[in-house]
């Protein structure tokens, strides 16, 4: 009896370290080891060759080269950044722009998981499916269908010309407006999904007791269905906005000359420049502005799970 | 802009040989978009049994970004004169072998001698097609909004902000490429185009900063079809470009009628190259290939196709009478006097330029 006790654990232990080694392999492989290959091309210096910058830590020369180059390392492009108010004024709007459409992406997608959730059992596979669908065609074609809306002869603005609610085609395309319905309309998905997930499995009958003492709906879907909905809320927004503050696809396609977005500004800076340790800089920097939501996020995970554990 | 072109251009265009017995041979193409008559590259495969394998882009940035990359896999790329200079520099290209290129003779040597400024020798590529920088437009919408005696013949057009006031109804758009919008402006100012002085640049900046507000869009390949479909009346664009907007408007019928002038301030001349990557897995292949596009009536077959004109002096006897008569793609001497060609930015003033365009474009 206590033999199987004591070996029990160990077995159990091995195993949980085995478990833990993927998602940890896989952080190392696919993050940390592109991280620092960008990382040492931002500490790097621009030149006319292939690769067009000149190689830092050269690892043929060992640990001595390694500690050599280690002691002449130039933040210089880090500085560079800073000079010019081009960057700033990057990342500043890129989280602006992220921010509005985060917003306007949980107005929308609020009530679409909620009636989902609130649907009759045998439709919610079908709306699940409705959600899912779009991804069946390429994100890149999506998109491009915008332009098609979106356009001063587009169907949009054909639709409202002939229903007489403009006498001027509406001038979308081209402007933040048309980043903003870009993005709501590309990530929707992402935030009705974990939204829905979180709404489906509230508990029916707080909100029956709610009712029985005299609780008004809204007043009951403002105390009970919200907060209890709020780890899907947050879940949700943070996949809209993460991935939104990098965007280029759609600030390209569908945004104006005078939209400015880090993604855009990354790509002129590599392919315009061919400056590739000043836009690994930005890509860097970018990266920790990104790393705080996702730390905050994940500290809020752990209490609610410490919480509810 | 780039990933616009990756799906007008519908990506690789694949060419398979009916041939079993040369069932290895390829060649990879990387050329601009909407760039050759198509044929061309079957009757080729016809013919020695070689795959090509097609794939476009429409920006030299985009291009130059890939080779200096390393490893494209493209065993024929065409950058544009003033890029491949640099990239000739770094190192990208391997020299031509001369002895499998047996039509080089067919080449024009004024062309050749202009080229030189770029591949010094020309030892590393040789010329697929030249052409301006200059002004396209709708006829009929320019005379409805500035008159008939509107200043289609020069830059005014664009730079004359009382004149781009009036023509923003109607849409004007501008090259996305700062190597080519930057010369005109110096030009226009009567500054060397080929200006590699901060403070000149920064002038020419201001210059397009006084327009800037009447631009609807900066694209390096679009314009092709707004142009076409009457979208737009007037685009700053590529000889050939515009004129394939001609046809195309033509051809639809749909009452658009699109003209190329070359503005008499003199305008960008520039030329585009075909050359091997050094890291080009079929060399051989790519040599075949690059003398069968030099043979006359192929290299004429071409030009026929994009209106644009070719450094071939053979083909030029192959050539329809609306390319080869047409002042628009093969110019009078006069005109070629008054064209002017400029050589590449130093990293340091690219980045310069860069950030100048930057903030013509962003209002930042």
């Amino acid at each position: 009896m206590d033999q199987e006790q004591n070996t029990a654990p160990t077995r159990r232990t091995l195993g949980g370290w085995l478990l833990i080694a993927v998602p940890y392999l896989w952080l190392l492989i696919l993050f940390l080891a592109p991280f620092l290959i960008v990382l040492k091309i931002s500490l790097s210096e621009v030149a006319v060759a292939i690769p067009p910058y000149l190689p830092t830590f050269d690892l043929a020369e060992g640990w001595a080269g390694f500690t050599e180059s280690l002691s002449q390392l130039s933040f210089e492009n880090y500085i560079w950044l800073t000079e010019d108010d081009l960057y700033w004024k990057s990342y500043l709007s890129s989280v602006v722009i992220a921010g509005i459409s985060t917003i306007l992406t949980l107005l929308l997608g609020y009530p679409i998981a909620y009636g989902m959730a609130r649907s009759p059992q045998a439709w919610r596979p079908t709306l699940l499916m409705l959600v899912i669908l779009p991804f069946w065609t390429s994100f890149l074609i999506r998109v491009y269908a915008w332009i098609g809306i979106l356009k001063n002869e587009g169907l949009l603005n054909q639709l409202l010309l002939f229903l007489g609610v403009i006498d001027e085609p509406l001038v979308i395309l081209n402007t933040n407006i048309a980043v903003y319905i870009g993005i709501v309309y590309s990530y929707l998905p992402f935030l009705v999904l974990p939204l829905y997930a979180s709404l489906e499995r509230l508990d029916g009958s707080l909100l029956e007791a709610a009712e029985d003492l005299g609780c008004p709906p809204w007043k009951a879907f403002w105390n009970v269905t919200l907060p209890l909905s709020l780890p899907g809320v947050i879940a949700g927004c943070f996949l809209v906005f993460i991935p939104a503050v990098g965007e280029f696809v759609i600030p390209d396609l569908l945004g104006g000359s005078n939209t400015l977005m880090i993604g855009k500004t990354l790509w002129v800076e590599f392919f315009n420049n061919r400056d590739w340790p000043v836009s690994s800089a930005v890509a860097v920097i970018l990266l920790l502005i990104l790393v705080i939501p996702i730390v905050l996020f994940q500290n809020q995970q752990q209490k609610m799970s410490e919480k509810n554990g | 802009m780039k990933l616009k072109s990756l799906l007008t251009g519908v990506a690789v265009l694949t060419v398979m040989s009916g041939a079993a017995f040369a069932q290895d041979r390829t060649v990879n193409v990387y050329n601009w978009s909407d760039y050759i008559d198509e044929s061309i590259l079957e009757d080729f495969t016809k013919e020695t049994g070689i795959k090509v394998v097609y794939d476009v882009f429409d920006s030299n940035e985009v291009l130059e970004t890939k080779l200096l990359a390393g490893g494209t896999g493209y065993d024929i790329v065409v950058p544009t004169g003033t890029f491949l200079s640099r990239q000739i520099q770094a190192g990208v290209f391997s020299e031509l072998d001369k002895s499998k290129l047996s039509n080089l003779d067919n080449m024009w040597k004024q062309i050749e001698e202009r080229v030189q400024k770029y591949d010094p020798g020309n030892k590393y590529s040789i010329n697929y097609m030249w052409g301006t920088t200059g002004i396209g437009y709708n006829v009929d919408k320019v005379k409805e909004v500035l008159g008939e005696d509107a200043p289609v013949d020069s830059f005014d057009l664009i730079f004359k902000p009382e004149n781009m006031e009036k023509l923003k109804e109607c849409g004007v758009f501008v090259l996305d490429a700062p190597t080519e919008t930057f010369p005109a402006a110096l030009n226009y100012l009567g500054m060397d185009p080929d200006s590699k002085d901060p403070e000149e640049l920064e002038k020419a900046a201001e210059l397009w900063k006084s327009v800037r507000p009447y631009i609807q869009k900066f694209h390096s390949s679009e314009y092709i079809n707004a142009l076409a479909n009457g979208d737009i009346c007037v685009a700053l664009g590529w000889s050939g470009d515009v004129l394939q907007a001609r046809d195309r408007a033509a051809e639809a019928d749909n009452g658009v009628t699109v003209e190329y002038s070359i503005p008499k301030e003199g305008a960008l001349m520039w030329f585009d190259q075909m050359a091997i990557p050094a890291d080009a897995q079929h060399k051989d292949e790519a040599h075949e290939f690059l003398n069968y596009i030099m043979r006359p009536e192929v290299m004429a077959k071409a030009s026929n196709y994009v209106y644009y004109a070719n450094g071939n002096k053979a083909s030029q006897e192959f050539l329809n009478d609306d390319v080869i008569g047409d002042p628009a793609i093969y110019p009078s001497k006069e005109t070629v006097e008054n064209l002017y060609t400029v050589t590449a930015y130093p990293p340091k003033v690219n980045r310069v330029v860069t950030r100048f365009w930057t903030s013509v474009k962003s209002g930042q």
